[in-house]
């Protein structure tokens, strides 16, 4: 029997030629994360414990970006505590001048790495895995943990397979993808697991494309995706850094707890319902329901060619009245190259608001929280109650071809509907 | 160990925005964590439990963001000890790294009422409420090292303490 990538993974990190499903091992991290909604705590913890330094400040990464400009003081406050903690530890990789949000950011920096095992205060760590790597969600005290001594315990995952196949409609995307996979899962279909995303489907989508798929594997319970790094990937990397990997593939007899494929062609456009990520019908089946807020943005789709393929819906119509469109790029970068490219322009000529980069509104925080009564189409991960703000709000999760198409209409609308 | 208080029940898939929503995370005070405890789901609910009362869960309990301030708000209401049919992973690790033990056991969860007194019992690993028991695996060595340290931090501590390392 062959090993799993997630195997192979975990072995080459507590130094042993194999692990077995179901065994409880120590690892040791290549890389430790968290970002200003749980470094504070991580600090906190790391210094209750009485741990002086850290294990290693060159494999530290504190991404202080999601919700910047501070919101209110003891946010401020907070986040100053962690700099001066990097500035003591000697960790270089502290981003706290507006640089977005963590998930978008590291990738595109080229710290992330096929065959890596990174560990991040942030459920949406899985992200990493388009890339190859092993990323960890943890919380913060694992965290500090980890900050002092480099290395955590995990249980070997069992892996599902999703193999996407055939070719996809004008319009199908690959949030359209993952989203179809969560109502095939379930919220906790894949708890404590991996998915192992596959198939021709996926090997056609760029890396940016599959960041998407590879973001929601919590959203059906995952302790990680991955995807087998290809040539894609291979010079997605080459573009970003010079730093040697060695990337890890299943076997081809690898065991697979269940492999769920999934037919492309035959998907149409989705959307998941309130209150939760795996409530997905077709947007076709919805009827009439009108929209106060969309958003368009976050680690899920907050890249360029989300941007693109919402303004190609977008482009030569208006939003219509009584819609607050809302654009979030997930990090300066993109921010930069959208602003190159006209995007940011084309955005405000149709009257959207543009946030700072980060997460925007994903979290119920800041810049575009709902009320009551608000009915929102966002790009986002999640629309659990109150996720966004009032728990009497509606939140649909969409495609930005959809979340565009939804803005023009005024109501939940296919991009066919609106562009015929 | 032996835990004993009323059972707050609540269902399947509630996820960390629902125990904490994002507005109260700028704060670790765990005054301002219980006030916000279940905020939108059971109104007030830091003040309906007696310190020691346990948080009965449905399946995927503490499901959706890592916020850990979920767990530390559900014990800063006072709750000593959750018992779920399942926990979210990331839930799971943490509320064990805080210091609230939490006991999947989804046989208590069939027979678990709202308000009625419910004993976990950590030594015969058996979960007792109305009459009715049933038991629960052992922890793992990793998970029980924790537990007896009181929690991750003191783990650390001990540690630290061991390898010369310690402020």
């Amino acid at each position: 029997m062959g090993l799993s990538a997630t195997q192979k993974i975990v072995a080459r990190h507590c130094g042993r030629d194999s692990v077995a499903v179901g065994e409880t091992v120590t690892v040791k991290v290549d890389l430790a994360m968290s970002n200003d909604m749980t470094s504070p705590l991580a600090v906190k913890q790391f210094r209750s414990a009485g741990a002086t330094k850290v294990f290693d400040p060159d494999k530290i990464c504190i991404v202080a970006g999601r919700h910047m400009p501070f919101r209110d003081e003891a946010f401020g406050k907070a986040v100053g505590l962690v700099g001066e903690w990097c500035r003591d530890q000697g960790i270089k990789s502290f981003f706290a001048n507006m640089e977005g949000m963590d998930h978008a950011l590291v990738p595109d920096l080229g710290l992330i790495r096929p065959g890596m095992l990174v560990c991040n205060a942030d459920s949406h760590t899985c992200t990493y895995g388009a890339l190859g790597a092993w990323g960890l969600p943890m919380g913060s005290t694992d965290m500090a943990y980890i900050y002092a001594f480099g290395e955590t315990w995990v249980r070997v995952p069992e892996t599902i397979r999703v193999r996407y196949n055939g070719k996809p409609a004008k319009y199908v995307t690959s949030k359209d993808y993952v989203l179809a996979t969560e109502r095939a899962l379930t919220v906790d279909g894949a708890r404590y697991k991996t998915i192992e995303f596959s198939g021709p489907a996926l090997d056609a989508l760029s890396v940016d494309e599959r960041f998407t798929i590879s973001n929601m594997g919590i959203e059906m319970g995952a302790k990680t995706s991955f995807m087998a790094p290809d040539q894609k990937v291979k010079d997605y990397l080459a573009a970003r850094t010079t730093v040697p990997y060695e990337a890890v593939y299943s076997d081809e007899d690898a065991e697979f707890e269940r492999t769920v494929d999934i037919d492309v062609s035959a998907l149409e456009p989705v959307v998941a319902k309130p209150h939760s990520p795996d409530n997905v019908v077709p947007v076709s089946e919805l009827k009439g329901i009108r929209v106060t807020q969309v958003c368009i943005g976050t680690c899920t789709n907050g890249r360029i060619i989300d941007l693109q393929q919402a303004l190609e819906v977008l482009r030569g119509r208006k939003v219509a009245a009584g819609v607050r469109l809302i654009v979030t790029p997930a990090t300066n970068i993109i921010m930069r190259e959208a602003e190159r490219l006209g995007l940011i322009d084309e955005f405000r000529a149709l009257g959207a608001t543009i946030n700072p980069p980060g997460c925007g509104p994903c979290a119920g925080w800041h810049q575009g929280v709902l009320a009551e009564g608000d009915v929102c189409v966002a790009t986002h991960n999640r629309n659990f109650p109150g996720r966004m703000g009032s728990p009497k709000a509606q939140v649909y999760l969409s495609s930005p071809y959809v979340a565009a198409a939804t803005a023009v209409a005024g109501e939940i609308a296919s991009p066919k509907a609106v562009l015929s | 160990m032996i835990m004993k208080g009323h059972a707050h029940v609540v269902g399947d898939h509630i996820d960390t925005d629902q125990i904490i929503p994002a507005r109260y995370l700028g704060s670790l005070d765990p005054k301002v964590l219980a006030e916000g405890c279940f905020y939108n789901l059971i109104p007030q609910f830091s003040t309906k439990v007696t310190p020691g009362d346990i948080l009965v869960g449905g399946e995927n309990l503490g499901c959706g963001s890592s916020r850990e301030h979920a767990p530390i708000a559900i014990k800063s209401a006072g709750i000593a000890c959750v018992v779920a049919r399942s926990f979210s992973r990331i839930f799971y690790r943490s509320a064990i790294n805080i210091g609230l033990p939490a006991v999947v056991c989804p046989a208590a969860v069939d027979f678990a009422e709202q308000g009625t007194e419910m004993t976990v019992d950590f030594d015969r690993g058996v979960v007792e409420s109305g009459g009715k028991s049933a038991a629960f695996a052992p922890f793992g060595p990793s998970i029980l090292a924790i537990i007896a340290a009181g929690g991750l931090v003191p783990f650390m501590s001990q540690r630290l303490v061991r390898e010369g390392a310690s402020a």
